[in-house]
């Protein structure tokens, strides 16, 4: 990182001057004042592209247009970067579930929807849970899942779209179906 | 040089000095000469034929259909129309290569709009437009879509300052539509209304390009223009397609030679992952792969059936692991082109080596441009480990962030027909890891042994030794590309004066000055352009430059805050229009 942010206030003719004499050297490549100027500006194309995606944090881009990677190119990834990143940290929530001795975990971030969460959710704890239906919850099953929300409340899981599921669940229960049968009925 | 062309020109002088005219007539009809000469495509040899002598001279401009313009301030829209009165096919480039990297500022110029307004007027028959790095507004693509009724093709690389509502213009008007290829340009997308523009009498369509473009297209308009479009080969969707989109798409087109896919991740049921699969098989001729964005080794395998016949396989959207690529080019012995990330790393590059033998060109992009950090990305060794299994590449791109001499040394062994060679190692004025010294013995193994390159990017910590080298070796060279490299004025001068074929010189933080530049000053008409920016150059030799070389226009633009004597940014070319009479004011004509 530091080779690029050089601040030597010297301009190019340095550059000219046989200074840069033995090649190889540490000294050679910090006093390359050609990166000089460009440092000026970087700043300056920084925040014009900075508008929509959140850039990454200021140093990253040392010199303007280089590497000469095509802005096109440079977006389509930055967007893909970003994309990757928040997958790669992933949303783990702690699963209990009622009569099991320990809690579990999942990142429900792996999911896709509401069935795929379910069948892992069944498959995790050998119970049944049924098919969801907004009138009647998970009615008749021997378990039903709910989930605790960012305001602090009990509930049951599928009745909000599912990116605002995951966006607001913080922990999940899964509940015997007899005492699941209150929250189905609101 | 054909013996019967050289005849001709001798009997054609001989007439020209007789009074009796109809001697070169006798031996050779005009009728018969541009019948010959409307068989010649290569607009260099065109430009050689034209220098024949005056009869040759006019039979070539009137037998010219396709117009190849490099440099869009070469030449004015008022010559080029007196000189050829039959152009059917425009390509027109416009800004310095550099522009692409942000390095020219905006309203520039190169603005489209006058051609198009001569050639409505001279070619209103014009049927093809191919753009790149040129400016045009949704003005001149209105301008264009309804002022040639036969309108076919339209091409728009690195463009900018349209929106999709130009694009709009184009589907509506353009009834006899069989191209539209729109790639990286910095359009305003306003949404994807305009596919829907087409009419629905149209089948003309051969050619769809919009990977490009971000907003969501009507999937309907699109599947039924599809189906319409019984000739389409080339289909490039963008993002907002998803995958069972795209197999209901192939279903109505199994005859694609090039295919650009939407989004490959989806969540599929068993049945649609299956329905994918066979519409891969069952694209026969596809030739060109690319989009895949977001792909995984989850739905990649759909793929496999149709990886046989791959020629061009771009990856360059799709950031693959190493294993990921190993299993695709697996299948796809028949690569001649492949472009990645370089998040496959050197493994992936290895298995390229050892499935790809018929490779001819490797392009490997840095998925993360401005990562200083070490342990991402490609090394020497995938480079040598390509060069090794593919003996016939000739075109590499490749962004690295460590490099060493005695590995380019060997790749240029193993590969010595390199034509292309574009080598960036990221971190500006980086020497060889293993040895610290300069790459000069790099380049200069390039170009010693590849006595057919065209093109050569350099980079690395490079002295005036690489420079002495490509001056002494690089004998074909045609373009080069210079960035934090030389020491002195030598280098720039060893190029100048060594390389009988360069057209275009783009140089950038380097430290060439006054003397180099104006070495230059007999070559600079020979060649297309020159670049510099960051450089020594002052405003003094600039305008010396210009005074003694009429025929070249020698631009500068300066930076904010920068010294009255310097040059910062300085663009020669030779033109025989004259000076620019649209430079913004920030672009100073010597």
């Amino acid at each position: 990182m530091e080779k690029g942010v050089a601040y030597d206030n010297d301009m190019n003719l340095k550059a000219t001057e046989l200074r840069l004499g033995l090649p190889g050297t540490d000294e050679s490549q910090k006093e390359c004042s050609s990166f000089v100027k460009s440092n000026k500006r970087s700043s300056e194309e920084m925040d014009s592209s900075c508008n929509e995606e959140e850039c990454a944090p200021a140093p990253k881009a040392l010199v303007v247009g280089w590497p000469p990677v095509r802005s096109y190119r440079k977006n389509v990834l930055q967007q893909q970067q970003k994309k990757s990143d928040s997958d790669v940290s992933g949303m783990y929530v702690k699963v209990s579930m009622d009569g099991a001795p320990y809690l579990r975990k999942i990142d429900i971030k792996v999911y896709k929807n509401y069935p795929d969460l379910l069948i892992a959710l069944e498959n995790m704890f050998k119970c049944s849970m049924g098919v969801y239906s907004e009138r009647e919850g998970y009615n008749g099953s021997e378990y039903a899942p709910t989930y605790e929300d960012k305001d602090g409340d009990w509930m049951l899981v599928g009745d909000v779209p599912w990116d605002m599921f995951v966006t607001s669940c913080k922990r999940l229960r899964i509940m015997k179906g007899s005492e699941a049968k209150g929250l189905g009925c609101q | 040089m054909d013996p019967k062309l050289k005849k001709t020109k001798d009997s054609s002088s001989n007439s020209a000095n007789s009074p009796d005219s109809t001697h070169s007539s006798f031996l050779f009809p005009d009728e018969v000469l541009e019948r010959v000469l409307s068989l010649l495509h290569s607009h260099k040899d065109r430009s050689s034929v034209s220098l024949v002598c005056k009869d040759w001279y006019n039979a070539e401009r009137w037998t010219r259909t396709k117009l190849f313009i490099g440099n869009c301030y070469s030449v004015s829209p008022e010559i080029v129309a007196r000189r050829f009165p039959r152009i059917k096919s425009v390509t027109l480039k416009g800004k310095p290569r550099f522009s692409d990297f942000n390095l020219v500022p905006q309203y520039w110029g190169a603005d489209v709009h006058s051609w198009l307004v001569m050639f409505a007027k001279v070619y209103p028959f014009l049927e093809e437009l191919r753009l790149k790095r040129m400016t045009l507004s949704d003005e001149s693509l209105k301008f264009l879509a309804t002022s040639f009724p036969g309108f076919k093709a339209l091409s728009l690389l690195s463009c900018d300052g349209f929106s999709t509502d130009g694009l709009k213009a184009i589907a509506t008007h353009c009834k006899n539509l069989t191209e539209l290829d729109i790639q990286e340009n910095g359009i305003d997308d306003f949404g994807g209304g305009w596919l829907s523009c087409f009419s629905e009498n149209c089948s003309s369509l051969e050619v769809l390009n919009f990977a490009s473009l971000s907003s969501d297209v009507s999937f309907d308009a699109l599947e039924k223009l599809v189906r319409r479009c019984k000739s389409l080969r080339i289909l490039k969707v963008n993002k907002s397609i998803s995958l069972d989109q795209l197999q209901q798409l192939l279903v109505q087109a199994p005859q694609l030679i090039e295919l650009g896919t939407g989004s490959f991740q989806q969540e599929l049921t068993p049945r649609q992952y299956e329905d994918l699969e066979t519409a891969f098989s069952n694209c026969k001729n596809l030739q060109t792969l690319s989009g895949l964005w977001e792909a995984t080794s989850l739905h990649l395998p759909v793929l496999y059936a149709a990886c046989a016949s791959l020629t061009f396989l771009n990856l360059s959207y799709a950031t693959l692991r190493s294993d990921e690529l190993a299993k695709l080019v697996a299948h796809s012995p028949n690569l001649r082109r492949l472009w990645v990330l370089d998040t496959v790393e050197d493994k992936g590059l290895e298995t390229v080596g050892s499935s790809c033998p018929l490779l001819e060109e490797l392009r490997v992009y840095p998925a993360d441009p401005f990562e200083l950090d070490l342990h991402h990305g490609v090394t020497e060794a995938g480079f040598l480990a390509v060069s090794h299994g593919c003996r016939k590449l000739h075109y590499v791109l490749y962004f690295c962030r460590q490099m060493t001499n005695a590995a380019v040394a060997t790749i240029v062994q193993n590969c010595p027909d390199f034509t292309h060679f574009r080598l960036c190692i990221m971190n500006p004025g980086e020497p060889d890891y293993l040895t610290n010294e300069p790459m000069d013995e790099a380049f200069g193994a390039v170009v010693k042994t590849c006595t057919n390159l065209q093109r050569l990017a350099v980079s690395g910590l490079l002295t005036d030794l690489t420079f002495e080298y490509i001056g002494r070796y690089a004998k074909n060279l045609e373009t080069l590309s210079v960035a934090f490299a030389g020491s002195s004025d030598r280098g720039m001068q060893c190029v100048l004066q060594g390389c009988p074929k360069l057209r275009k010189l783009e140089i950038r933080d380097s430290p060439f000055g006054n003397a180099a530049l104006l070495s230059g000053v007999e070559k600079y008409e020979t060649m297309r352009s020159l670049w510099m920016s960051a450089c020594n150059v002052t405003m003094s030799a600039c305008r010396l430059l210009a005074k003694d070389m009429p025929r070249l226009n020698v631009e500068v633009m300066r930076d904010e805050g920068s010294d009255d004597r310097q040059a910062d940014k300085v663009y020669v070319y030779r033109s025989v229009a004259g000076p620019r009479r649209d430079a913004p004011p920030f672009v100073l004509t010597l």
